[in-house]
């Protein structure tokens, strides 16, 4: 099989001495980690081996010799170079050699043990050893966890030099017996302000840890527990919400280090999408505040609510005159009409009750908006569910009402053909009944089919109006939801520090020559922004409606309430 | 070494064909197709300025004009970058694996590098395309609880579209590489 040697980038101008990697027989491929100059003991140099090997559980051992130059060859050398070969016994010993500066290198290999002499072809690639190390190789979304052992050829390489972050702790600038290059050699530099907020952050979560053990402590006592309130709680979003982002705050600020990759990234994420929420929200309440805008709210809120009140009753006027040329039952009409109107009062005077301290509490409310955006967002959507409260109710009335129709007339029409509802069986039987019961039950049914209609547009408009509410509610949560589940780390870390989330690699040919070995640069090949957002979603609270249009067609026709918006603690019915 | 050859399209439309043997185990090959033609963007942009000046004369409202320079340079930059696509080429490098790529008319390329042990065969297939039956090339990948099954089909020049004769080039290109990892000696393994 062809060779392959995986060489590092930053290891090319390094001086001459042997190197050290893995060795991965099934593919055929060297990994080079770091180079070991001269002088040294073969005997330290193993002993260090097997203690990196304990330490990083990867079998390291010493896979070949490098020679670089800068005069013309010495003759003596390469003996030496075999020599070597011989003390640290390694099958293929791989000879890599490189003259002064120049780009094309040759590499031998020495079979001792091998069956067919013949000179194999080899494969240079070059890496870029930090990006490697760094980068964490995404498998394709659709692989199922069967694959796990099955794994890419690839994801061994990048596991090796992953793990072997002990063994770049020394480099040849330190003392010690043995002296390496890798990729540390080069220079990099590190961050001090990464490396302070490492350190302030253990006793920042211990606080954390304690002020949220008390709020979670107050939240769940007795006292909130009786039935009005829990009953309150759950219908309002916003402690749905503010119980979420609770959540969310007791991930971050648990003391375990994050073991995975995937657990770090979620934590990431999670403290990037607090943070961004808090500014917007506290940007908005800057907005607010300033200039009184949130008085100027308060007072055309009264005014508001009065106008949809008005409306409402032009629109229950209408439908008791002559809707659309619709000739309705008088009677039915004003009963159904004056009872809503009566509604309408009552809702009205109580509003108008509430005025005067509506502004003082819309003013405390409005600085909750520095929790977060999307705490403002779902106070809005709880403000607008309380404010269409009377709608809410007009729908359920026309709703049980057109329901209780249609199921009479469900169970006469049977009558009037003479069959029956089996319970038992939960199949329709014929019956035979008495001429009282179907004397009755034909003039029930009649009076019920004509005055279906009236019933019937009552319950249509008061529909049409819970339905458009629940549009607009329903965009506020997409929003909230949005804000909740996007993955803002890792899109910022994929915009920035593309070579961090890697989808697979590519290959570039770099230039060739002949007689010399084939030379290629293996570069990360990002992952795409859908994938990342796909990986990396944060879960919410709220799941979609499952029902279908059709089922919910048929819910409207039957006049069954529908409840778009179900969140996961509650029971599905 | 690299030559050219020229071939045509299924549409009809002249691509050319260029082979580069980097060494024994590894080549590439790749068409490109046309280039895009200043007639035709001229065409494009005038038409849009065109139907701009005639809503002016009918409005009088300037935000029109704004409008119609913003969507031509918007719809240039999505197309150059999203959707016209200059060139196709794979590389088959033995023993390492088959990479596919596809360079757009703004500079951007996607990659795709899949590994040797995935790839069960390279095949030429034939598709119903609207009205005209069209042969394309693709790549079989190996199922791997199943060592006779092809977990997916990858197909290749889906924007150049050659014709026959091209895809025989090519097929003849790669299978000459692939036989090259049946004759090497097995490594174990795989079961």
């Amino acid at each position: 099989m062809v060779l392959k040697v995986f060489f590092p980038s930053c290891c090319s101008s390094a001086d001459s001495g042997i190197l050290i990697g893995r060795w991965l027989s099934e593919q055929s491929s060297a990994v080079v980690l770091a180079v070991v100059h001269f002088p040294f003991i073969p005997v330290q140099v193993k002993q260090y081996l097997g203690q990196v090997q304990h330490l990083t559980k990867v079998s390291l051992s010493v896979l070949g010799s490098w020679s670089n130059s800068k005069q013309e060859k010495e003759e003596g050398l390469s003996e030496f170079l075999e020599d070597l070969g011989t003390i640290f016994s390694h099958e293929p010993w791989i000879q890599i050699s490189k003259e002064g500066d120049g780009k094309f290198w040759s590499c031998s290999t020495l079979q001792k043990h091998s069956s067919s002499p013949k000179e194999e072809e080899v494969i240079l690639v070059y890496y870029d050893q930090r990006k490697v190390m760094l980068s964490h190789l995404h498998p394709p979304l659709d692989t199922g966890d069967g694959r796990a052992e099955d794994a890419s050829k690839l994801s061994a390489i990048f596991d090796t030099v992953a793990r072997s972050r002990v063994l770049f702790m020394t480099d040849r600038y330190d003392e010690g017996p043995i002296k390496l290059t890798h990729w540390q050699s080069e220079g990099v530099e590190a961050s001090i302000i990464v490396e302070l907020l490492k350190q302030t952050s253990v006793p920042a979560c211990m606080l954390l840890t304690f002020l949220l053990s008390l709020v979670s402590g107050i939240c769940r006592s007795r006292v909130l527990k009786f039935w009005p309130l829990s009953f309150l709680w759950s219908k309002l979003s916003t402690c749905e919400q503010l119980g979420h982002r609770l959540q969310h705050l007791q991930v971050i600020s648990s003391n375990k280090k994050a073991q995975t990759q995937t657990q770090l990234m979620r934590k990431a994420n999670i403290f990037v999408s607090l943070l961004i929420d808090v500014a917007l929200g506290i940007l908005l309440m800057s907005w607010l505040y300033r200039k009184n805008r949130i008085g100027h709210l308060a007072d055309t809120l009264i005014p508001v609510a009065d106008h949809v009140a008005e409306e409402l009753q032009d629109l229950l006027q209408w439908l008791m005159g002559a809707p659309a040329g619709l000739k309705m039952n008088r009677a039915l009409d004003q009963v159904l009409g004056r009872f809503f109107l009566y509604h309408i009062h009552l809702w009205i005077s109580y509003i108008h009750l509430m005025s005067p301290f509506i502004e003082m509490i819309l003013w405390y409310v409005g600085l909750s908006a520095c929790l977060g955006l999307t705490v403002a967002l779902c106070i809005l959507s709880d403000i607008i569910a309380l404010l269409t409260f009377h709608i809410y109710c007009f729908y359920v009335y026309g709703a049980r009402l057109y329901c209780l129709k249609i199921y009479g007339l469900s169970s006469l029409w049977r009558l009037f053909r003479g069959k029956k509802w089996n319970v038992l069986r939960q199949r329709v039987d014929s019956c035979s009944y008495d001429l009282d019961q179907l004397f009755i039950g034909t003039l029930l049914f009649t009076i019920l089919l004509f005055l279906l209609p009236t019933t019937a547009l009552y319950y249509l408009v008061f529909t049409l109006l819970r339905l458009l509410v629940v549009i607009v509610q329903g965009l506020i949560h997409l929003l909230v939801d949005l804000i909740d589940s996007l993955p803002l780390y890792s899109l910022i870390l994929r915009l920035c520090r593309s070579y961090r989330l890697a989808a697979g690699v590519k290959f570039r040919v770099l230039e060739q020559q002949d007689g010399k070995p084939l030379r290629l640069l293996m570069q990360i090949n990002p992952l795409s922004y859908g994938a990342v957002v796909q990986t990396y979603r944060l879960p919410t609270y709220s799941c979609y409606p499952k029902d279908s249009w059709a089922s919910l067609c048929k819910k409207l026709f039957l006049g069954e309430l529908i409840y778009p918006w179900k969140h996961k603690g509650e029971k599905q019915e | 070494m690299a030559e050219e050859q020229r071939f045509r399209s299924a549409c009809g439309a002249p691509i050319a064909l260029r082979r580069r043997q980097h060494s024994a185990s590894c080549r590439e090959l790749a068409v490109r197709g046309p280039r895009l033609q200043l007639r035709s963007l001229s065409a494009a942009t005038s038409a849009v300025w065109l139907a701009a000046y005639g809503l002016f004369a009918l409005s009088e409202n300037t935000v029109v004009l704004s409008a119609a320079i913003f969507i031509s340079l918007i719809g240039l930059i999505i197309y150059l970058h999203f959707v016209k696509i200059d060139q196709e080429s794979l590389l088959v490098i033995g023993s390492l694996g088959i990479q596919v790529t596809s360079s757009y008319a703004s500079g951007k390329e996607s990659t795709t590098f899949i590994e040797m042990g995935q790839v069960k065969d390279v095949v030429i297939n034939e598709a119903v395309h609207m009205q005209k039956v069209i042969y394309y090339l693709c790549i079989l990948l190996q199922d791997p609880e199943d060592p006779q099954g092809v977990s997916e089909v990858v197909p290749l020049f889906q924007s150049s579209k050659p014709r026959l004769d091209c895809l025989i080039e090519v097929y003849k290109s790669c299978q000459e590489i692939l036989e090259q990892r049946k004759t090497a000696p097995q490594s174990s393994g795989i079961k």
